[in-house]
């Protein structure tokens, strides 16, 4: 069943609408992700939705309830939505066994000394329960936060960029870890973030925001391998858009050959189109006719990024295992290997 | 380093400025250490400033404190004259070796003996008497007497007086000891407090006030207070005054307790010459006569002709006691009041 | 071949090591002579045990008067304490997180009362409430009433002292309890929501708490300036141990058993000082987290509206506005003092005490930071926080601290002078403003060290060292990249000062030289002499100058506020994703 279900959100204030016309809805025991430059309005329509911002137009529905509309607005602590917020904000004067029983004070005290101890086990810091605050890691914090926004078992976990603050290798296993336990646990859950990376090691369904819209709410793979707005192709993952023309055999003519897929539209010839074409879309094969050279070249661990340069001026994407490496200046052979097209009408638009 | 060098050499800069700018005097001066309040002595100074060309360079304060300046300064003192308003305070000067002694045909004719020092270190230049203020409306003047008597029950919480940590009221309580010993005076002053009418505030002006407006129905208070407010064109004033009448305590036994505002010259001055002539003007007929009518003081030197509100207040017998036992007493006289919990 | 140790030897020149010396030491030295008045306060007290007479006046001290002092000091801060943090803390929370019509005037306006020195507001209330003052013959005219047939409580009492204290020094509990309200995680009140709490209860139960240490640093602030008032209790006839150190000193001619007192009273200010210096601490941990968000502010109307905005008008009211009123028709009434010599020679005076203190206390402050940032030792930073003890000290205990030692010093100067130079310089230390001038760096020193301190860190080592590498020798340094980021620093410093000194009674009482009164001298002298009204024309210019550091601490307020509220810049979706290769 849907946990979560916006109706044609607005959300904004004065002149300004911050969040436009977003539709979408999250099944129970899903983890979902709002993805998006800053600025683009996730971290509002995330606020709208644990019912900090009121809704302008469109309704917000929590398990078939009603909680805001431009008629009403359940306040936060109605709603039994968990939040873990991007600076932790556990309270200090408080102790870590003291944060995370916060939420679930009215049960009786050997209750929530239980429900703190699995908590804490859960998030692999038991016995840490006297400490305070200030006396962990940001790391530590974090999960904390977490276990605090737990313990009241929420119909819905809201995280507002909860992985930002801390260091980069700590972001990965962190992710992991936290995906684990809210799978464990079953709970739904909307993430917000603005990296890539943490959305695709998290989310069963993301969702690319721009200015306020919601362009695309799919998961992670059909986002990458299916985007359906330019402005989607580019921000997920690497690669160019290559203009070409349909030809009459319901072929694709690009700088980089003869394209054909069952994606290329019927009596469409001549039309000028765009093909997103990936990194791994593009092989490096010596004995190809197709030459290029290569202009740029990224060392990236496990392969290298190169930026080749086509015979007519087009520069592409190309990526090759970096047990071999091609200097630049170097001439080398090209192959497509693209499993699908993806098309969009020619020319950068506006959504 | 060198900013730093330049930041200390700033410093000393200022420092030796401040300390070299303090005004030195180069026209010929007098400094005065003066427990009276400027605006009660300013205009006789510049009076003399006036017809001498002698500047005179005044530094208020309590008349404790200056004494402990004094008495810190030492030989080093720039002061030439203290001018006290209590003669406790020329008493202590006194012993503590702060005067010396002046020569001076015209002081010793002009003001009486028992109004200067015996050893002519100090002079007084007015004359106070501290008495009993009661309410027209609430006290017939035949139900007073003397001191003593104002800590019988039957004025239980009916007196206002200010508090004991001025010198007037010190001076009191001192010449009761010397009068009538420690520990009738601690009595006394025992029956006094719990006839308070509320805990000592304000200064004597307003006890009088207070007697007027009902909140009590006796205060001690110094004569020259009730005559500023008799010359006053205050409403408040007025008022008060119409309100309640003055009293000369204890005419059948001691006689009223007065007390002087004198000076006396320092025993380090430098400017003698210059201070022992202020002295004398400040003992001349036109100073008493200032003192008497603009202030309302009683002068010292006789034949100085009164105000008409102190010629309104009568004759009264003034208590003949050594000025000098009330400063020998003071400090006895506060740990009393202490210890009566007179605050 | 120089051997390696003569190398390093004579890598230092002579004056180069003496300098080096005199650095490395000079800031203890400096830090030692500025507590000296504390450290002859305490010794005194040791001393005054040893004498059979002093031990003597101890006694009768202790039973008599010292029983009282500490229950009228007791009572006062117990009561003052109660009421700063009530009204402190209902400011502070009402103008950050309600928005009402007023609440930008009432931001900057709960500062006013900092202009107003507790006695000058004791003196106005006196007047405006005494027994012939206006509010009362108003009320007679109106009722028809006589004295007896109404009762009218006396401000001039304890509860009096407690109000008038109260009402001008809850602005230290509103500044720093609301610098901790607009610090504190947004997101941990929006957590406590989210846990369950609605927005009053999350106001109880994790607002509050947060800022608790830094309502405890207001608290405590205020709770010192009561112990070091003189001028309100004196004139309020409440004995407490500032009034009975003038007693003592001057009345029962007791150096000592004054400096006694003023030991026992350093103790309170001691226990004070630790309470503020842990909520210091603590309250660094309680400020955990930057949220970009601003939080949005509770919008009330209506009947809230009107009640929220009288409540934190009232302090308002009756910190500032009322008393300036009175002094306003005070001094209407006495336009013509304003132009007299001896009024103008008074300004002269206060000027100038105020510019030379400010100035030579942020020479010294500026020497101390720059001290403290070139020799990073504990030994400097022990010295630094020994030379700030002074704005805990009441500024009586610092005049008879710096009397003795100034007068001994002095005695033996001239003694040395006419012995070898046959001159007699005069008191040098004790009879010139130097004295005066010595306990105000001691008293203000720490407020010119804060604001300088934080200035300097603004300037990081990592600057000092770009400069470095760009070619600027330490001069340059000095004069292109410190000296102006430190210019606000500097004013702000120079300009606290200068304020304090204006406002400052008890020190100057004690410590002024010849034809030396200031305004706030003048203010008392007339006051005491039951001359309240004449008192106007002095007070008011105090007030005035009082003015200005309000305004400037307001002005800051305001630009820090609207930094807060400025909406995050959206970037252009071109500049974000990468463009078509087209």
């Amino acid at each position: 069943m849907n946990l979560l279900k916006l109706d044609q959100v607005d959300v904004g204030f004065g002149k300004n609408t911050i969040v436009d016309d977003v539709s979408f809805t999250l099944a129970e025991g899903d983890i979902g992700c709002l993805l998006g430059p800053s600025g683009c309005g996730k971290t509002t329509l995330l606020r709208s939705i644990a019912g900090f911002e009121p809704v302008r137009r469109g309704s917000i529905e929590i398990r078939d309830r009603l909680v805001s509309s431009p008629a009403q607005l359940i306040p936060p602590e109605k709603r039994n939505v968990g939040m873990v917020f991007q600076d932790f904000a556990l309270f200090p004067h408080l102790t870590v066994a003291e944060n995370i029983s916060f939420g679930i004070r009215n049960d009786s005290s050997s209750e929530q000394a239980q429900r703190v101890n699995q908590l804490l086990q859960h998030v692999a810091l038991g016995g840490y329960g006297n400490r305070y605050p200030h006396q962990l890691s940001g790391g530590q914090q974090q999960r904390i936060a977490l276990a605090r926004a737990l313990a009241p078992r929420p119909q819905i976990l809201l995280l507002d960029e909860p992985f930002s603050s801390l260091d980069a290798d700590l972001r990965e296993s962190l992710a992991t870890e936290v995906r684990a336990l809210l799978k464990s646990e079953g709970i739904t859950a909307l993430l917000v973030t603005h990296d890539q990376q943490e959305a695709f090691a998290m989310a069963d369904k993301a969702g690319v925001m721009y200015h306020g819209r919601m362009l695309q709410w799919d998961t992670p793979y059909e986002l990458y391998h299916e985007p359906t707005y330019h402005l989607v192709a580019n921000f997920i993952g690497h690669g160019v858009l290559l203009r070409g023309a349909i030809t009459a055999e319901q072929k694709v003519l690009t700088p980089l050959g003869l394209l054909h897929g069952d994606e290329v539209p019927d009596n469409a010839a001549g039309e000028q189109v765009d093909v997103l074409v990936r990194p791994d879309d593009i092989i490096i094969d010596d004995s190809s006719e197709r030459r290029a050279t290569i202009v740029g070249k990224g060392f990236r661990g496990a392969h290298y990024l190169y930026t080749v340069e086509l015979t007519d001026g087009t520069q592409v994407f190309c990526m090759s295992s970096s047990h071999h490496q091609y200097s630049l200046g170097s001439e080398i052979g090209l192959r497509l290997n693209i499993d699908h097209l993806v098309l969009f009408p020619a020319g950068f638009c506006e959504t | 380093m060198k900013p730093i060098l330049k930041i200390i050499f700033v410093v000393a800069v200022l420092a030796g400025a401040i300390m070299l700018l303090t005004p030195r005097n180069e026209v010929e001066s007098v400094n005065v250490y003066s427990s009276r309040n400027e605006g009660l002595i300013k205009p006789l100074l510049d009076e003399f400033t006036a017809e001498t060309g002698i500047k005179v360079n005044l530094l208020t304060g309590s008349g404790d404190g200056l004494l402990t300046r004094l008495e810190n300064e030492g030989r080093n003192s720039e002061a030439d004259l203290f001018l006290t308003v209590d003669a406790g305070a020329l008493h202590r000067a006194k012993s503590a070796g702060l005067f010396q002694p002046v020569q001076s045909e015209m002081l010793n004719q002009s003001l009486p003996a028992q109004l200067r020092d015996s050893d002519n270190e100090w002079f007084g230049l007015s004359l106070r008497a501290r008495t009993i203020f009661y309410s027209n409306e609430r006290v017939d003047p035949s139900e007073l007497s003397n001191y003593l008597a104002l800590a019988d029950e039957k004025w239980r919480g009916r007196i206002c007086v200010r508090s004991s940590d001025n010198l007037y009221n010190q001076s009191l309580v001192a010449s009761m000891i010397a009068h009538h010993g420690e520990a009738v005076t601690e009595e006394w002053a025992r029956g006094l407090v719990a006839n308070f009418a509320r805990k000592p505030v304000g200064g004597d002006r307003d006890q009088l006030h207070a007697v007027a407006s009902g909140q009590c129905d006796l205060a001690i208070a110094n004569s020259y207070y009730y005559g500023g407010m008799t010359a006053s064109t205050d409403q408040a004033s007025i008022d008060t005054v119409n309100k309640v009448s003055l009293f000369w305590a204890s005419q059948n036994d001691e006689g009223t307790h007065v007390n002087v505002s004198g000076i006396g010259l320092l025993r380090h001055a430098k400017n003698a010459d210059a201070a022992i002539k202020l002295i004398e003007f400040l003992a001349s007929e036109s100073s008493q006569e200032w003192y008497a009518q603009a202030n309302q003081e009683f002068p010292v030197r006789p034949g100085t002709e009164l105000s008409p509100i102190l010629q309104n207040w009568g004759a009264f017998k003034a208590d003949p006691l050594p000025i000098s036992q009330l400063g020998e007493n003071n400090a006895n006289a506060v740990r009393l009041m202490n210890r009566a919990g007179w605050r | 071949m120089p051997s390696p140790n003569q190398t390093r030897r004579s890598y230092k020149s002579l004056p180069e090591q003496a300098i080096c010396l005199l650095r490395s030491y000079s800031l203890p030295f400096v830090a030692i002579v500025i507590c000296l008045p504390l450290i002859v306060v305490a010794a005194a007290f040791f001393v005054g045990l040893i004498g059979a007479e002093q031990r003597e006046t101890l006694a009768h001290l202790w039973q008599f008067v010292i029983g009282e002092y500490i229950w009228h000091t007791f009572v006062l801060m117990i009561g003052v304490g109660f009421l700063v943090s009530i009204m402190g803390v209902s400011a502070a929370w009402l103008t950050t997180v309600c928005e009402f019509k007023g609440v930008s005037w009432l931001r900057w306006a709960l500062l006013l009362p900092l202009a107003m020195p507790a006695y000058i507001t004791a003196y106005t209330y006196s007047g405006m409430l005494s027994f012939e003052g206006p509010v009362q013959r108003m009320l007679r005219e109106l009722t028809g009433w006589q004295f007896g047939d109404y009762f009218f409580p006396d401000i001039r009492s304890l509860t009096g002292a407690i109000l008038v204290l109260s009402f001008v020094l809850f602005p230290y509990v509103y500044l720093i309890t609301r610098a901790a309200f607009i610090e504190q995680s947004r997101a941990a009140l929006e957590a406590a929501r989210t846990l369950g709490l609605s927005p009053t209860k999350s106001f109880w139960r994790v607002a509050l708490p947060m800022a608790r240490p830094a309502i405890a640093t207001g608290v405590t602030l205020a709770l010192m300036e009561t112990l070091a008032d003189y001028g309100t209790v004196q004139y309020f006839g409440i004995t407490t141990f500032t009034t009975g150190i003038f007693r003592t000193w001057y009345g029962m001619n007791d150096q000592i058993g004054a400096l006694q007192l003023a030991s026992i009273l350093l103790s309170a200010v001691v226990v004070l000082m630790v309470i503020e210096r842990i909520s210091r601490r603590q309250s660094q941990y309680h400020s955990v987290g930057r949220s970009k968000h601003c939080v949005r502010p509770f919008q009330l109307t209506g009947l809230k509206a009107v009640l929220a905005f009288v409540a934190c008008f009232i302090p308002v009211l009756l910190g500032f506005i009322l008393p300036a009123l009175q002094l306003l028709a005070w001094s209407y009434e006495r336009l013509h003092v304003w132009l007299q010599p001896d009024f103008i020679a008074l300004i002269r005076n206060s000027l100038i005490l105020a510019i030379s203190a400010s100035v030579i206390t942020v020479l010294v402050a500026l020497w101390l930071c720059y001290g403290k940032r070139r020799i990073p030792t504990p030994l400097t930073r022990a010295s630094i926080n020994f030379a700030s003890l002074g704005y805990a000290i009441p500024g009586v205990v610092i005049a008879v601290g710096v009397i003795v030692p100034f007068a001994w010093l002095d005695h033996k100067i001239i003694y040395i002078a006419e012995h070898f130079f046959n001159l007699n310089p005069g008191l040098l230390l004790s009879g010139t403003i130097f004295a005066l001038l010595f306990a105000y760096l001691v008293r203000f020193l720490s407020v010119s060290i804060q604001t300088i301190d934080s200035g300097l860190s603004q300037i990081s080592n990592a600057m000092d060292e770009s400069g470095k590498i760009l070619g600027l020798n330490a001069q340059q340094i000095l004069a292109r990249i410190h000296f102006p980021l430190l210019k606000t620093s500097l004013l702000t410093a120079t300009i606290l000062v200068f304020v304090d000194v204006l406002k400052e009674l008890p020190a100057t009482l004690i410590l002024r030289p010849f034809n030396f009164n200031t305004l706030a001298v003048r203010a008392f002298e007339l006051a005491g002499d039951e001359r309240l009204a004449e008192a106007g024309p002095a007070a008011l210019m105090i007030v005035l100058a009082g003015l200005i550091p309000v305004i400037f601490l307001s002005r800051a307020m305001q630009a820090r506020h609207s930094r807060n509220n400025q909406a995050a810049v959206t970037p252009k979706a071109e500049e974000i994703y990468e463009p078509v290769k087209a």
